[in-house]
């Protein structure tokens, strides 16, 4: 017997006992799970309603915020008008 | 319109026939992965979980079947690093009332130990591709990967279980 027919045998034999240990699963389902997504669902939305929404800031905001702290850090100036001003 | 398509249109009301139509072909492939009927039965309420909250993102005209595989097979294989090689398997082989000779007993035991040790990306391959007979490329698509690596997978699990069982006295 050569080497490839006999691994293919020694393939064919662990298929075999693997089938007879672990024996293909055909389960179906022992009843229907739609109560517990519901459950999952309703937990998400109540998490929801918990936590606070986060602040929504428009981008046009941050792009602003970004400008006026580029503008302190290259022109240090400013920070004097600016406190006479607040 | 597929019950799908209202969904991903925002129908919620639609997820429920959707979630009916799809559970038992979720579950039927988890648990031939994981083969513990409970913990499959949680894990099909988390991927189509996953399905509910990604609604916004998934393409209608795409493959849901494969999409839910892919998904269904992550959370099973993040199930078995989890779990404890030791935990007795759920399923358990026809006609376990007759008594098994103690040489049979014993082969089974080291044949369960040696799949339970192997790495859960290998011990994948080995139950649907050998014990369940699934095509490679349905494998392929739900570990996305290519057909290739599966065969790769499978020739290196059978490598490594061989050897374990040889250790343990067990050979052809």
């Amino acid at each position: 017997m050569n080497k490839k027919s006999s691994e293919k045998a020694a393939g064919d034999w662990l298929r075999e006992r693997l089938r007879a240990t672990e024996p293909p699963a055909d389960g179906e389902l022992r009843g229907d799970l739609w109560p517990r997504m519901l459950e999952r669902i309703a937990e998400a939305s109540r998490g929801r309603e918990l936590r606070p929404s986060p602040v929504r800031v428009p981008w046009f905001d941050w792009a602003l915020i970004g400008l006026a702290a580029a503008a302190l850090l290259f022109f240090p100036a400013l920070v004097p008008a600016l406190l006479y001003h607040f | 319109m597929d019950l799908l398509e209202r969904f991903l249109a925002g129908d919620s009301d639609a997820f429920e026939g959707l979630f009916r139509e799809r559970q038992g072909e979720v579950y039927r492939w988890i648990v031939r992965i994981v083969r513990d009927p409970a913990a499959a039965e949680d894990l099909t309420v988390e991927t189509l979980w996953r399905l509910y909250q990604s609604r916004g993102r998934l393409d209608p005209v795409g493959n849901c079947a494969g999409w839910l595989r892919r998904v269904a097979t992550n959370l099973a294989i993040d199930h078995l690093r989890r779990a404890r090689p030791s935990d007795p398997l759920s399923i358990e082989p026809p006609g376990r009332a007759e008594p098994d000779c103690a040489v049979q007993q014993q082969e089974r035991a080291a044949i369960r130990a040696a799949v339970a040790e192997l790495p859960p990306r290998l011990r994948i391959v080995v139950r649907l591709g050998l014990i369940e007979d699934e095509p490679y490329a349905t494998i392929a698509e739900s570990l996305g990967i290519s057909a290739g690596a599966v065969k790769l997978r499978m020739f290196r699990a059978l490598r490594i279980l061989r050897k374990k069982l040889e250790q343990r006295g067990v050979r052809p």
